[in-house]
Protein backbone atom coordinates (compact mmCIF):
# COMPACT_ATOMS: atom_id res chain seq x y z
CA UNK A 1 0.00 0.00 0.00
CA UNK A 2 1.29 3.46 -0.78
CA UNK A 3 0.86 6.07 1.91
CA UNK A 4 -1.79 8.72 1.38
CA UNK A 5 -0.29 12.22 1.55
CA UNK A 6 -1.33 13.98 4.70
CA UNK A 7 -4.69 15.68 4.38
CA UNK A 8 -5.51 14.11 1.02
CA UNK A 9 -8.73 12.17 0.83
CA UNK A 10 -8.52 8.52 -0.13
CA UNK A 11 -9.47 8.12 -3.78
CA UNK A 12 -13.05 7.09 -4.34
CA UNK A 13 -13.43 3.60 -5.70
CA UNK A 14 -17.09 3.58 -6.65
CA UNK A 15 -16.42 3.00 -10.35
CA UNK A 16 -15.23 -0.55 -9.68
CA UNK A 17 -18.39 -1.40 -7.79
CA UNK A 18 -20.28 -2.15 -10.97
CA UNK A 19 -17.78 -4.27 -12.81
CA UNK A 20 -18.52 -7.49 -11.01
CA UNK A 21 -22.26 -7.25 -11.62
CA UNK A 22 -23.89 -9.27 -14.38
CA UNK A 23 -24.98 -7.68 -17.63
CA UNK A 24 -27.82 -10.03 -18.34
CA UNK A 25 -31.17 -8.80 -17.00
CA UNK A 26 -32.92 -11.12 -14.58
CA UNK A 27 -35.45 -13.38 -16.31
CA UNK A 28 -38.25 -15.64 -15.16
CA UNK A 29 -37.49 -19.35 -15.49
CA UNK A 30 -40.81 -20.38 -13.97
CA UNK A 31 -42.20 -21.55 -17.32
CA UNK A 32 -39.48 -24.11 -17.92
CA UNK A 33 -39.86 -27.54 -16.38
CA UNK A 34 -36.78 -29.21 -14.91
CA UNK A 35 -35.91 -31.49 -17.89
CA UNK A 36 -36.25 -28.61 -20.36
CA UNK A 37 -34.09 -26.42 -18.15
CA UNK A 38 -31.50 -29.19 -18.09
CA UNK A 39 -31.51 -29.62 -21.89
CA UNK A 40 -31.32 -25.87 -22.41
CA UNK A 41 -28.42 -25.67 -19.97
CA UNK A 42 -26.51 -28.30 -21.95
CA UNK A 43 -27.02 -26.34 -25.16
CA UNK A 44 -25.99 -23.03 -23.58
CA UNK A 45 -22.88 -24.57 -22.06
CA UNK A 46 -21.68 -25.79 -25.46
CA UNK A 47 -22.31 -22.37 -27.02
CA UNK A 48 -20.67 -20.46 -24.18
CA UNK A 49 -17.62 -22.73 -24.14
CA UNK A 50 -17.24 -22.42 -27.93
CA UNK A 51 -17.28 -18.63 -27.85
CA UNK A 52 -15.05 -18.45 -24.79
CA UNK A 53 -12.36 -20.78 -26.11
CA UNK A 54 -12.39 -19.21 -29.58
CA UNK A 55 -12.05 -15.76 -27.98
CA UNK A 56 -8.93 -16.86 -26.12
CA UNK A 57 -7.40 -18.41 -29.25
CA UNK A 58 -8.05 -15.08 -31.02
CA UNK A 59 -6.38 -13.18 -28.21
CA UNK A 60 -3.23 -15.23 -28.76
CA UNK A 61 -2.63 -13.01 -31.83
CA UNK A 62 -2.67 -9.81 -29.80
CA UNK A 63 0.73 -8.21 -30.28
CA UNK A 64 2.04 -10.69 -32.85
CA UNK A 65 -0.46 -10.69 -35.75
CA UNK A 66 1.14 -10.35 -39.21
CA UNK A 67 0.07 -6.70 -39.46
CA UNK A 68 -1.09 -4.02 -37.10
CA UNK A 69 -4.65 -3.97 -38.53
CA UNK A 70 -5.01 -7.67 -37.79
CA UNK A 71 -3.62 -7.21 -34.33
CA UNK A 72 -6.49 -4.80 -33.70
CA UNK A 73 -9.02 -6.96 -35.55
CA UNK A 74 -8.22 -10.17 -33.70
CA UNK A 75 -8.20 -8.36 -30.37
CA UNK A 76 -11.67 -7.00 -31.20
CA UNK A 77 -12.85 -10.43 -32.27
CA UNK A 78 -11.60 -11.82 -28.96
CA UNK A 79 -13.38 -9.08 -27.04
CA UNK A 80 -16.64 -9.78 -28.90
CA UNK A 81 -16.50 -13.53 -28.34
CA UNK A 82 -15.64 -13.31 -24.67
CA UNK A 83 -18.46 -10.76 -24.29
CA UNK A 84 -20.88 -13.26 -25.87
CA UNK A 85 -19.58 -16.04 -23.65
CA UNK A 86 -20.07 -13.85 -20.58
CA UNK A 87 -23.77 -13.35 -21.40
CA UNK A 88 -24.29 -17.05 -22.05
CA UNK A 89 -22.54 -18.04 -18.81
CA UNK A 90 -24.71 -15.51 -16.96
CA UNK A 91 -27.80 -17.06 -18.52
CA UNK A 92 -26.60 -20.50 -17.40
CA UNK A 93 -25.94 -19.22 -13.91
CA UNK A 94 -29.53 -17.97 -13.70
CA UNK A 95 -30.86 -21.30 -14.98
CA UNK A 96 -28.84 -23.62 -12.80
CA UNK A 97 -27.46 -21.48 -9.99
CA UNK A 98 -23.80 -20.69 -9.48
CA UNK A 99 -22.03 -17.76 -11.03
CA UNK A 100 -20.64 -16.90 -14.43
CA UNK A 101 -17.03 -16.45 -13.28
CA UNK A 102 -16.94 -19.88 -11.70
CA UNK A 103 -18.34 -21.44 -14.87
CA UNK A 104 -15.82 -19.60 -17.01
CA UNK A 105 -12.68 -19.98 -14.93
CA UNK A 106 -13.41 -22.43 -12.13
CA UNK A 107 -13.62 -25.69 -14.05
CA UNK A 108 -10.91 -28.26 -14.58
CA UNK A 109 -9.49 -28.32 -18.13
CA UNK A 110 -11.22 -31.67 -18.78
CA UNK A 111 -14.65 -30.19 -18.04
CA UNK A 112 -15.06 -27.83 -21.01
CA UNK A 113 -17.44 -28.74 -23.83
CA UNK A 114 -16.09 -26.71 -26.75
CA UNK A 115 -16.17 -28.42 -30.14
CA UNK A 116 -13.12 -30.25 -31.52
CA UNK A 117 -12.51 -27.49 -34.04
CA UNK A 118 -11.22 -25.46 -31.10
CA UNK A 119 -8.87 -28.16 -29.82
CA UNK A 120 -6.16 -27.29 -32.35
CA UNK A 121 -3.35 -24.90 -31.43
CA UNK A 122 -3.16 -21.42 -32.98
CA UNK A 123 -0.56 -22.56 -35.58
CA UNK A 124 0.05 -20.08 -38.45
CA UNK A 125 -2.05 -17.22 -39.83
CA UNK A 126 -3.65 -19.30 -42.60
CA UNK A 127 -4.63 -21.88 -40.00
CA UNK A 128 -6.27 -19.29 -37.75
CA UNK A 129 -8.12 -17.79 -40.71
CA UNK A 130 -9.30 -21.22 -41.87
CA UNK A 131 -10.42 -22.22 -38.39
CA UNK A 132 -12.22 -18.95 -37.80
CA UNK A 133 -13.95 -19.11 -41.15
CA UNK A 134 -15.12 -22.69 -40.47
CA UNK A 135 -16.32 -21.53 -37.06
CA UNK A 136 -18.07 -18.34 -38.20
CA UNK A 137 -19.94 -20.00 -41.06
CA UNK A 138 -21.11 -22.79 -38.71
CA UNK A 139 -22.00 -20.34 -35.96
CA UNK A 140 -24.20 -18.37 -38.39
CA UNK A 141 -26.15 -21.57 -39.06
CA UNK A 142 -26.51 -22.28 -35.34
CA UNK A 143 -27.59 -18.73 -34.50
CA UNK A 144 -30.19 -18.87 -37.28
CA UNK A 145 -31.74 -21.89 -35.56
CA UNK A 146 -32.07 -19.95 -32.31
CA UNK A 147 -33.20 -16.59 -33.62
CA UNK A 148 -36.88 -17.26 -33.12
CA UNK A 149 -36.42 -19.37 -30.00
CA UNK A 150 -39.48 -19.64 -27.75
CA UNK A 151 -37.14 -18.94 -24.84
CA UNK A 152 -37.22 -15.15 -25.13
CA UNK A 153 -34.05 -14.27 -23.19
CA UNK A 154 -32.06 -16.48 -25.59
CA UNK A 155 -33.79 -15.15 -28.73
CA UNK A 156 -33.00 -11.59 -27.64
CA UNK A 157 -29.34 -12.26 -26.95
CA UNK A 158 -28.97 -14.23 -30.21
CA UNK A 159 -30.50 -11.36 -32.17
CA UNK A 160 -27.84 -9.07 -30.75
CA UNK A 161 -24.95 -11.52 -31.21
CA UNK A 162 -25.88 -12.26 -34.85
CA UNK A 163 -25.35 -8.66 -35.81
CA UNK A 164 -21.82 -8.69 -34.44
CA UNK A 165 -20.97 -12.07 -35.91
CA UNK A 166 -21.85 -10.76 -39.36
CA UNK A 167 -18.73 -8.59 -39.19
CA UNK A 168 -16.60 -11.54 -38.14
CA UNK A 169 -17.88 -13.55 -41.05
CA UNK A 170 -17.25 -10.71 -43.46
CA UNK A 171 -13.71 -10.25 -42.20
CA UNK A 172 -12.90 -13.93 -42.50
CA UNK A 173 -14.48 -14.10 -45.94
CA UNK A 174 -12.14 -11.36 -47.14
CA UNK A 175 -9.12 -13.22 -45.72
CA UNK A 176 -10.18 -16.54 -47.23
CA UNK A 177 -10.46 -14.87 -50.66
CA UNK A 178 -7.11 -13.15 -50.20
CA UNK A 179 -5.24 -16.30 -49.16
CA UNK A 180 -6.97 -18.56 -51.70
CA UNK A 181 -5.61 -16.56 -54.64
CA UNK A 182 -2.45 -18.61 -55.07
CA UNK A 183 1.15 -19.25 -54.14
CA UNK A 184 2.29 -20.01 -50.62
CA UNK A 185 -0.83 -18.55 -48.93
CA UNK A 186 -3.02 -20.87 -51.00
CA UNK A 187 -0.90 -23.89 -50.09
CA UNK A 188 -0.90 -23.03 -46.42
CA UNK A 189 -4.65 -22.52 -46.49
CA UNK A 190 -5.22 -25.90 -48.12
CA UNK A 191 -2.95 -27.56 -45.60
CA UNK A 192 -4.83 -25.92 -42.73
CA UNK A 193 -8.21 -26.92 -44.16
CA UNK A 194 -7.02 -30.52 -44.56
CA UNK A 195 -5.98 -30.64 -40.89
CA UNK A 196 -9.21 -29.03 -39.69
CA UNK A 197 -11.58 -30.84 -42.03
CA UNK A 198 -12.38 -33.85 -39.79
CA UNK A 199 -13.60 -31.33 -37.17
CA UNK A 200 -15.36 -28.95 -39.58
CA UNK A 201 -18.83 -29.98 -38.40
CA UNK A 202 -17.95 -30.69 -34.77
CA UNK A 203 -20.03 -27.72 -33.56
CA UNK A 204 -23.13 -29.73 -34.48
CA UNK A 205 -22.68 -32.67 -32.13
CA UNK A 206 -26.15 -33.41 -30.81
CA UNK A 207 -27.07 -31.99 -27.42
CA UNK A 208 -28.50 -34.30 -24.72
CA UNK A 209 -32.31 -34.37 -24.90
CA UNK A 210 -32.26 -32.23 -28.04
CA UNK A 211 -35.74 -33.46 -29.07
CA UNK A 212 -37.21 -31.70 -26.06
CA UNK A 213 -35.67 -28.39 -27.12
CA UNK A 214 -37.21 -28.79 -30.56
CA UNK A 215 -40.63 -29.78 -29.17
CA UNK A 216 -40.57 -26.72 -26.93
CA UNK A 217 -39.65 -24.43 -29.82
CA UNK A 218 -36.35 -23.45 -28.19
CA UNK A 219 -34.23 -24.81 -31.05
CA UNK A 220 -35.54 -24.81 -34.65
CA UNK A 221 -33.75 -27.86 -36.14
CA UNK A 222 -31.81 -30.89 -35.00
CA UNK A 223 -28.05 -30.48 -34.84
CA UNK A 224 -27.66 -33.12 -37.54
CA UNK A 225 -29.89 -31.08 -39.90
CA UNK A 226 -27.79 -28.02 -39.15
CA UNK A 227 -24.63 -30.04 -39.87
CA UNK A 228 -26.06 -31.02 -43.25
CA UNK A 229 -26.87 -27.41 -44.09
CA UNK A 230 -23.37 -26.32 -43.13
CA UNK A 231 -21.73 -29.12 -45.12
CA UNK A 232 -23.57 -28.17 -48.32
CA UNK A 233 -22.70 -24.52 -47.85
CA UNK A 234 -19.02 -25.23 -47.09
CA UNK A 235 -18.51 -27.47 -50.08
CA UNK A 236 -20.07 -24.91 -52.42
CA UNK A 237 -17.98 -22.01 -51.11
CA UNK A 238 -14.70 -23.98 -51.17
CA UNK A 239 -15.22 -24.87 -54.82
CA UNK A 240 -16.11 -21.25 -55.53
CA UNK A 241 -12.83 -20.12 -53.94
CA UNK A 242 -10.81 -22.55 -56.02
CA UNK A 243 -9.96 -24.68 -53.00
CA UNK A 244 -10.27 -28.42 -52.88
CA UNK A 245 -12.79 -30.05 -50.60
CA UNK A 246 -10.33 -31.85 -48.32
CA UNK A 247 -12.13 -35.16 -47.93
CA UNK A 248 -15.32 -37.04 -47.24
CA UNK A 249 -18.17 -35.48 -45.30
CA UNK A 250 -16.92 -35.20 -41.72
CA UNK A 251 -18.97 -36.58 -38.87
CA UNK A 252 -20.56 -34.24 -36.34
CA UNK A 253 -21.79 -36.82 -33.85
CA UNK A 254 -18.71 -37.07 -31.64
CA UNK A 255 -17.82 -33.40 -32.08
CA UNK A 256 -17.57 -32.68 -28.37
CA UNK A 257 -16.67 -36.11 -26.98
CA UNK A 258 -13.32 -36.37 -25.28
CA UNK A 259 -11.92 -38.40 -22.45
CA UNK A 260 -9.68 -35.54 -21.46
CA UNK A 261 -8.57 -32.14 -22.68
CA UNK A 262 -6.27 -31.96 -25.69
CA UNK A 263 -2.70 -30.82 -25.01
CA UNK A 264 -3.17 -27.53 -26.82
CA UNK A 265 -6.37 -26.74 -24.93
CA UNK A 266 -4.73 -27.65 -21.66
CA UNK A 267 -2.04 -25.07 -22.44
CA UNK A 268 -4.64 -22.40 -23.34
CA UNK A 269 -6.63 -23.20 -20.19
CA UNK A 270 -3.47 -22.69 -18.16
CA UNK A 271 -3.15 -19.23 -19.69
CA UNK A 272 -6.72 -18.03 -19.27
CA UNK A 273 -7.24 -19.40 -15.77
CA UNK A 274 -3.88 -18.17 -14.48
CA UNK A 275 -5.17 -15.14 -12.57
CA UNK A 276 -8.14 -17.07 -11.21
CA UNK A 277 -5.87 -19.84 -9.95
CA UNK A 278 -3.31 -17.44 -8.47
CA UNK A 279 -5.85 -15.56 -6.43
CA UNK A 280 -9.33 -16.90 -6.10
CA UNK A 281 -12.03 -14.23 -6.08
CA UNK A 282 -9.67 -11.61 -7.49
CA UNK A 283 -11.48 -8.67 -9.10
CA UNK A 284 -10.19 -5.81 -11.18
CA UNK B 1 -47.80 12.29 -9.35
CA UNK B 2 -44.25 13.08 -8.42
CA UNK B 3 -42.39 15.71 -10.34
CA UNK B 4 -39.62 18.26 -10.29
CA UNK B 5 -40.53 21.89 -10.04
CA UNK B 6 -39.11 24.02 -12.80
CA UNK B 7 -39.54 27.66 -13.66
CA UNK B 8 -41.92 28.26 -16.51
CA UNK B 9 -39.78 30.00 -19.13
CA UNK B 10 -42.73 32.13 -20.33
CA UNK B 11 -44.49 33.22 -17.19
CA UNK B 12 -41.49 33.07 -14.86
CA UNK B 13 -41.53 32.30 -11.19
CA UNK B 14 -45.04 33.50 -10.51
CA UNK B 15 -46.59 30.42 -12.06
CA UNK B 16 -44.15 27.53 -11.72
CA UNK B 17 -45.04 24.59 -13.88
CA UNK B 18 -44.30 21.04 -12.93
CA UNK B 19 -41.92 19.25 -15.22
CA UNK B 20 -42.95 15.62 -15.13
CA UNK B 21 -40.22 13.49 -13.58
CA UNK B 22 -39.89 11.28 -16.63
CA UNK B 23 -39.26 14.30 -18.85
CA UNK B 24 -36.71 15.62 -16.35
CA UNK B 25 -34.92 12.27 -16.42
CA UNK B 26 -34.72 12.30 -20.23
CA UNK B 27 -33.39 15.85 -20.11
CA UNK B 28 -30.75 14.88 -17.54
CA UNK B 29 -29.69 11.89 -19.62
CA UNK B 30 -28.66 14.36 -22.34
CA UNK B 31 -25.77 15.24 -20.00
CA UNK B 32 -24.47 11.68 -19.88
CA UNK B 33 -21.99 11.06 -22.67
CA UNK B 34 -20.50 8.01 -24.26
CA UNK B 35 -17.13 7.59 -22.48
CA UNK B 36 -15.52 6.46 -25.74
CA UNK B 37 -17.04 9.24 -27.88
CA UNK B 38 -17.68 12.17 -25.54
CA UNK B 39 -19.28 14.21 -28.37
CA UNK B 40 -22.48 12.20 -28.20
CA UNK B 41 -24.96 11.70 -25.37
CA UNK B 42 -26.43 8.34 -24.45
CA UNK B 43 -29.79 9.65 -25.67
CA UNK B 44 -28.47 10.60 -29.12
CA UNK B 45 -26.55 7.34 -29.31
CA UNK B 46 -29.88 5.55 -28.87
CA UNK B 47 -28.76 3.38 -25.98
CA UNK B 48 -31.59 4.46 -23.67
CA UNK B 49 -34.25 1.82 -24.20
CA UNK B 50 -36.77 3.28 -21.77
CA UNK B 51 -37.23 5.30 -18.62
CA UNK B 52 -39.65 4.06 -16.01
CA UNK B 53 -40.86 6.32 -13.24
CA UNK B 54 -42.81 5.20 -10.17
CA UNK B 55 -43.27 6.86 -6.80
CA UNK B 56 -39.84 6.96 -5.17
CA UNK B 57 -38.24 5.15 -8.07
CA UNK B 58 -36.51 5.80 -11.39
CA UNK B 59 -35.36 2.95 -13.60
CA UNK B 60 -33.42 3.40 -16.84
CA UNK B 61 -32.86 0.53 -19.25
CA UNK B 62 -29.81 0.71 -21.51
CA UNK B 63 -29.16 -1.25 -24.70
CA UNK B 64 -25.47 -2.10 -25.20
CA UNK B 65 -24.14 -1.12 -28.63
CA UNK B 66 -21.97 -4.24 -28.63
CA UNK B 67 -22.26 -7.13 -26.18
CA UNK B 68 -18.60 -6.97 -25.16
CA UNK B 69 -18.53 -3.16 -24.94
CA UNK B 70 -16.48 -2.20 -21.86
CA UNK B 71 -18.09 1.27 -21.82
CA UNK B 72 -21.48 -0.16 -20.86
CA UNK B 73 -20.58 -0.48 -17.19
CA UNK B 74 -19.27 3.08 -17.17
CA UNK B 75 -22.43 4.39 -18.84
CA UNK B 76 -24.55 2.54 -16.32
CA UNK B 77 -22.77 4.12 -13.36
CA UNK B 78 -22.66 7.55 -15.06
CA UNK B 79 -26.44 7.41 -15.54
CA UNK B 80 -26.98 6.47 -11.89
CA UNK B 81 -24.65 9.23 -10.78
CA UNK B 82 -26.38 11.86 -12.92
CA UNK B 83 -29.82 10.81 -11.67
CA UNK B 84 -28.74 10.71 -8.04
CA UNK B 85 -31.38 12.59 -6.05
CA UNK B 86 -34.14 12.33 -8.65
CA UNK B 87 -35.74 9.62 -6.51
CA UNK B 88 -34.70 7.64 -3.44
CA UNK B 89 -34.27 4.59 -5.63
CA UNK B 90 -32.39 5.15 -8.90
CA UNK B 91 -31.34 2.20 -10.99
CA UNK B 92 -29.76 1.78 -14.43
CA UNK B 93 -29.84 -1.71 -15.93
CA UNK B 94 -28.85 -3.43 -19.17
CA UNK B 95 -31.59 -4.72 -21.44
CA UNK B 96 -31.66 -6.92 -24.52
CA UNK B 97 -35.40 -6.43 -25.03
CA UNK B 98 -34.53 -5.17 -28.49
CA UNK B 99 -31.14 -5.11 -30.18
CA UNK B 100 -29.36 -1.77 -30.33
CA UNK B 101 -28.94 -0.95 -34.00
CA UNK B 102 -27.12 1.92 -35.63
CA UNK B 103 -30.55 3.13 -36.82
CA UNK B 104 -31.16 4.22 -33.23
CA UNK B 105 -28.63 7.06 -33.45
CA UNK B 106 -30.68 10.27 -33.70
CA UNK B 107 -30.25 12.92 -36.44
CA UNK B 108 -28.65 15.13 -33.78
CA UNK B 109 -26.32 12.21 -33.01
CA UNK B 110 -25.34 11.95 -36.68
CA UNK B 111 -24.54 15.66 -36.68
CA UNK B 112 -22.44 15.37 -33.52
CA UNK B 113 -20.51 12.41 -34.91
CA UNK B 114 -19.73 14.22 -38.17
CA UNK B 115 -18.61 17.30 -36.26
CA UNK B 116 -16.15 15.17 -34.30
CA UNK B 117 -14.72 13.53 -37.42
CA UNK B 118 -16.58 10.22 -37.18
CA UNK B 119 -18.56 8.88 -40.08
CA UNK B 120 -22.11 8.22 -38.90
CA UNK B 121 -23.44 4.75 -39.73
CA UNK B 122 -24.88 4.23 -43.18
CA UNK B 123 -28.53 3.13 -43.36
CA UNK B 124 -28.87 -0.64 -42.99
CA UNK B 125 -29.88 -2.63 -46.04
CA UNK B 126 -32.88 -4.88 -45.66
CA UNK B 127 -31.45 -7.91 -47.43
CA UNK B 128 -30.01 -10.69 -45.36
CA UNK B 129 -27.21 -12.07 -47.47
CA UNK B 130 -24.80 -14.40 -45.74
CA UNK B 131 -21.91 -12.11 -46.61
CA UNK B 132 -23.24 -8.57 -46.70
CA UNK B 133 -21.45 -5.87 -48.63
CA UNK B 134 -20.37 -2.93 -46.51
CA UNK B 135 -22.37 0.19 -47.22
CA UNK B 136 -20.64 3.18 -48.81
CA UNK B 137 -19.30 5.52 -46.14
CA UNK B 138 -19.13 9.21 -47.01
CA UNK B 139 -16.08 11.04 -45.65
CA UNK B 140 -17.07 13.14 -42.61
CA UNK B 141 -14.48 15.81 -43.57
CA UNK B 142 -15.09 16.43 -47.29
CA UNK B 143 -18.23 14.42 -48.01
CA UNK B 144 -16.57 12.39 -50.78
CA UNK B 145 -17.93 8.93 -51.50
CA UNK B 146 -14.52 7.86 -52.77
CA UNK B 147 -13.63 6.00 -49.58
CA UNK B 148 -12.35 2.50 -48.87
CA UNK B 149 -12.48 0.37 -45.78
CA UNK B 150 -9.10 -0.24 -44.16
CA UNK B 151 -10.24 -2.41 -41.31
CA UNK B 152 -13.69 -3.56 -40.18
CA UNK B 153 -12.28 -3.47 -36.65
CA UNK B 154 -11.30 -0.07 -35.29
CA UNK B 155 -10.25 1.29 -31.91
CA UNK B 156 -13.55 0.29 -30.34
CA UNK B 157 -15.95 -2.55 -31.17
CA UNK B 158 -18.47 -0.18 -32.77
CA UNK B 159 -16.11 1.58 -35.19
CA UNK B 160 -14.41 0.63 -38.47
CA UNK B 161 -11.47 2.43 -40.09
CA UNK B 162 -11.85 3.99 -43.55
CA UNK B 163 -9.63 6.06 -45.80
CA UNK B 164 -10.85 8.93 -47.96
CA UNK B 165 -9.11 9.01 -51.34
CA UNK B 166 -10.33 12.56 -52.04
CA UNK B 167 -8.92 14.35 -49.00
CA UNK B 168 -6.47 11.58 -48.07
CA UNK B 169 -7.70 11.45 -44.56
CA UNK B 170 -8.32 8.32 -42.54
CA UNK B 171 -11.53 8.38 -40.52
CA UNK B 172 -13.54 6.19 -38.24
CA UNK B 173 -16.95 5.01 -39.31
CA UNK B 174 -19.65 3.92 -36.92
CA UNK B 175 -20.54 0.38 -37.96
CA UNK B 176 -23.95 -0.32 -39.37
CA UNK B 177 -25.43 -3.09 -37.23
Amino acid sequence: MTATPEGAAAPERRATRRLAEPDLPHFDIGDLDAPTREALSSLLLTMADDEFVLGFWDSEWTGIAPMLEEDVAFSSLAQDEIGHARLLYEMLAQLRGGNADELAFGRHADEYHHCHLLDHPRTDWAFSVARRWLYDTADAVRLDALRYSSFAPLAQVVEKIRREETYHLMHMDVWMRRLAQGGEPHDRLEKALATLWPDALSMFASVPDEGRLIDEGILASTMSDLAERQYEQLSAVLVNLGLSVPGRRPSSEDGRDRAQASDSFRWLWGEFTMVHRLEEGASW
Amino acid sequence: MSGLRALDPVSGARAPSVMPLEQAVWAALEDVHDPEIPAISVVDLGVVHRVQVAPGRVRVELLPTFVGCPAVDLMRSAVEERLDGFAPDVEAVISFAEPWTSERITPEGHKRLRESGFGPPAPAGDDERLLPVLPVAPCPYCGSLDTTIENAFGPTLCRAIYHCSACRQPFEQFKTV
